[in-house]
């Protein structure tokens, strides 16, 4: 089924100089897996396509269910030159937590809610 | 067996030092380490700096430093605890100043660090004539493009010199640029005498700087999610976070009994990979760090375990950050009601664009948004309700080299209220022209700045 990502994992972002900088987190073992197959580097580029972004980067990291993101190029030249509300990319890990993957039914947080 | 607390003090010039009180009060901390610099925040002290007149008290540090230090010094010297802070920004002398000047006033005594040497505005000239290109890191352009427009230009230091100052006796080391998490482990590297090439307890240092430099960061605050941010508990209280250090690099990661927050597996994760790039090899000026082996152990109550940091050799490079001039930001907004908030916001901006295109104005880059639909979430917001917002408003940037012409751009909004969309909402005031400032991340030998590293201690 077709899940968003809020109602599986939590996510913050930041900023270093032109990139946008994301750590996506897993609840729980079985979505970490899931979160591992299915949010890859292009769906990730398709999904940031508007900001119009550079290569994206991503490590998972096993020992705490995580997976870092980094958006290259994302930041209109940087916070001090951006011309963005959200200069610093604080909400890019918002704008991730909209982005739908294909995940199972029995997955622990969706079962729970 | 010894252990070692470290407190956080600010993560950010303007952040609160209220909830340090309840570190040092009953958190049974040693040292706080409080980060004033964000990547940005030297841009602003040199405009300070540029604007102070002969005869001014001195500039081109965090003002903060000095009523928080005020305020907090009785009660710190009372529980022996020492302050390791970056708040001495552009100018560490001069924060040592203002500090030493406010506790003779009190009649308090004090030693008093400063730690310099890392500001190379001065020596661009110097570094490349002695082989360094300084070129920009990310897209390897050649340094003499922005050499002209340069503010401010300063490496990152590491733990060492912050040690030698406590080993001087420093109740207060202040310095300029260092890397935000050796204000951590400085302290740490100190108090239980590590060598500087044990990379594992170096990585660890730099794990619990880390987690530590962005204040409420790592106690619940900005913890990015859908829903569980409101079950943190009395964000109004939340307390900073503490790191409880042993010997070996492990630590247990807290906060101070009775206050808000929330520390967990989940909020320290995230603060772990906050701004870091490749999380199994985080540069610092210290050891290269790999995320990858540290291991969390939630204990419940606002208590975790941390072990396993593990450190390769740190780099033979020292990373810059400079600044330079990027032209003007001009800023307009304008808001209206339902009904057709949004398609009036953007008649708005089609109105505002012929405007700026018939004055034949030299903009290089624009930007339109509508704050209430899409200003935070950008291509990503959901257009489902964009037709039956209750509200919205324009909030259109331009970028020019002309700052006349960023200044004119706000002034174009106003007349909009009586011969534009109706149901304007009111604008409160013109935003004036903003300077805008590109940042050149670069790398230097860092023996080269390391040279020039300086520490002295003052006795007030």
């Amino acid at each position: 089924m077709r899940v968003p990502l809020w109602k599986i994992a939590h996510a913050r972002s930041g900023d270093k100089a032109d990139r946008a900088d994301i750590g996506l987190f897993a609840f729980d073992a079985p979505t970490y897996e899931v979160l591992k197959r299915e949010v890859t580097r292009e769906r990730l580029a398709a999904h940031f396509a508007g900001m119009g972004t550079g290569p994206v980067e991503l490590w998972p990291l096993d020992n705490i269910l995580a997976l870092k993101i980094v958006l290259n190029a994302a930041l209109q030249g940087g916070a001090a030159r951006s011309l963005r509300m959200d200069n610093l990319g604080k909400n890019v890990a918002a704008q991730l937590l909209r982005m739908e993957i294909e995940a199972p039914e029995d997955l622990p947080r969706l079962k729970t809610k | 067996m010894k252990t070692v607390r470290v407190g956080a003090g600010l993560g950010f010039y303007g952040d609160s030092w209220r909830p340090v009180r309840a570190s040092i009060e009953r958190g049974g901390v040693q040292y706080i380490a409080s980060d004033h610099l964000s990547e940005l925040t030297l841009a602003i002290l040199q405009k300070d700096r540029h604007k102070a007149k002969p005869g001014d008290p001195p500039s081109g540090y965090a003002r903060d430093a000095v009523p928080m230090l005020t305020e907090l010094w009785p009660l710190a010297a009372k529980h022996g605890v020492k302050f390791v802070l970056n708040a001495g920004g552009l100018n560490p002398e001069g924060a040592r100043q203002a500090i030493a000047k406010a506790f003779r006033d009190k009649g308090w005594k004090a030693k008093i660090a400063t730690v310099t040497g890392d500001s190379v505005l001065e020596r661009i000239d110097e570094l490349r004539a002695a082989g360094e290109p300084l070129a920009h890191m990310d897209t390897g352009a050649d340094i003499a493009s922005v050499r002209e427009r340069v503010l401010f230009a300063n490496a990152y230091l590491g733990a060492q010199p912050i040690a030698q100052a406590l080993s001087k006796g420093a109740d207060i080391v202040l310095t300029g640029r260092v890397a935000d998490a050796a204000l951590t482990l400085g302290p740490l590297a100190y108090e239980f005498g590590w060598r500087w090439d044990d990379w594992d307890r170096m990585a660890a240092g730099l794990t619990l700087g880390h987690l530590l430099e962005c204040s409420g960061q790592g106690s619940g605050g900005n913890y990015g999610s859908a829903g569980e941010w409101a079950k943190v508990p009395d964000y109004a209280h939340l307390g900073y976070p503490i790191a409880e250090v042993s010997e070996d690099g492990s630590a247990l990661f807290t906060k101070p009994p009775g206050t808000g927050g929330q520390v967990s597996f989940d909020t320290i994760r995230q603060q772990l990979l906050y701004e870091v790039h490749n999380p199994h090899a985080y540069f610092s000026p210290d050891v290269v760090l790999d995320m990858g082996t540290l291991d969390f152990k939630d204990e419940g109550s606002d208590r975790v375990r941390i072990r396993g940091a593990s450190g390769a050799p740190r780099p033979k490079t020292l990373k810059i950050v400079a600044g330079y001039q990027d032209g003007w930001m001009g800023t307009g907004m304008i808001g209206f009601a339902w009904p057709e908030a949004y398609a009036k916001c953007e008649r708005s901006a089609e109105i505002i664009q012929t405007l700026v295109k018939e004055r034949g104005w030299a903009v290089e880059d624009s930007n339109a948004e509508y704050i209430g639909y899409n200003s935070l979430l950008g291509a990503n917001a959901d257009p489902t309700y964009r037709d039956q917002l209750n509200e919205c408003f324009l909030r259109m940037t331009i970028r020019t080299q002309d700052r006349k012409i960023a200044d004119a751009f706000g002034r174009l909004f106003p007349w909009l209220g009586l011969s534009g969309p109706p149901y304007v909402g009111s604008m409160k005031g013109i935003q004036p022209a903003k300077e805008l400032l590109g940042i050149w991340p670069t790398l230097v030998s860092r023996e080269l700045v390391e040279k020039n590293v300086k520490i002295e201690v003052e006795n007030v």
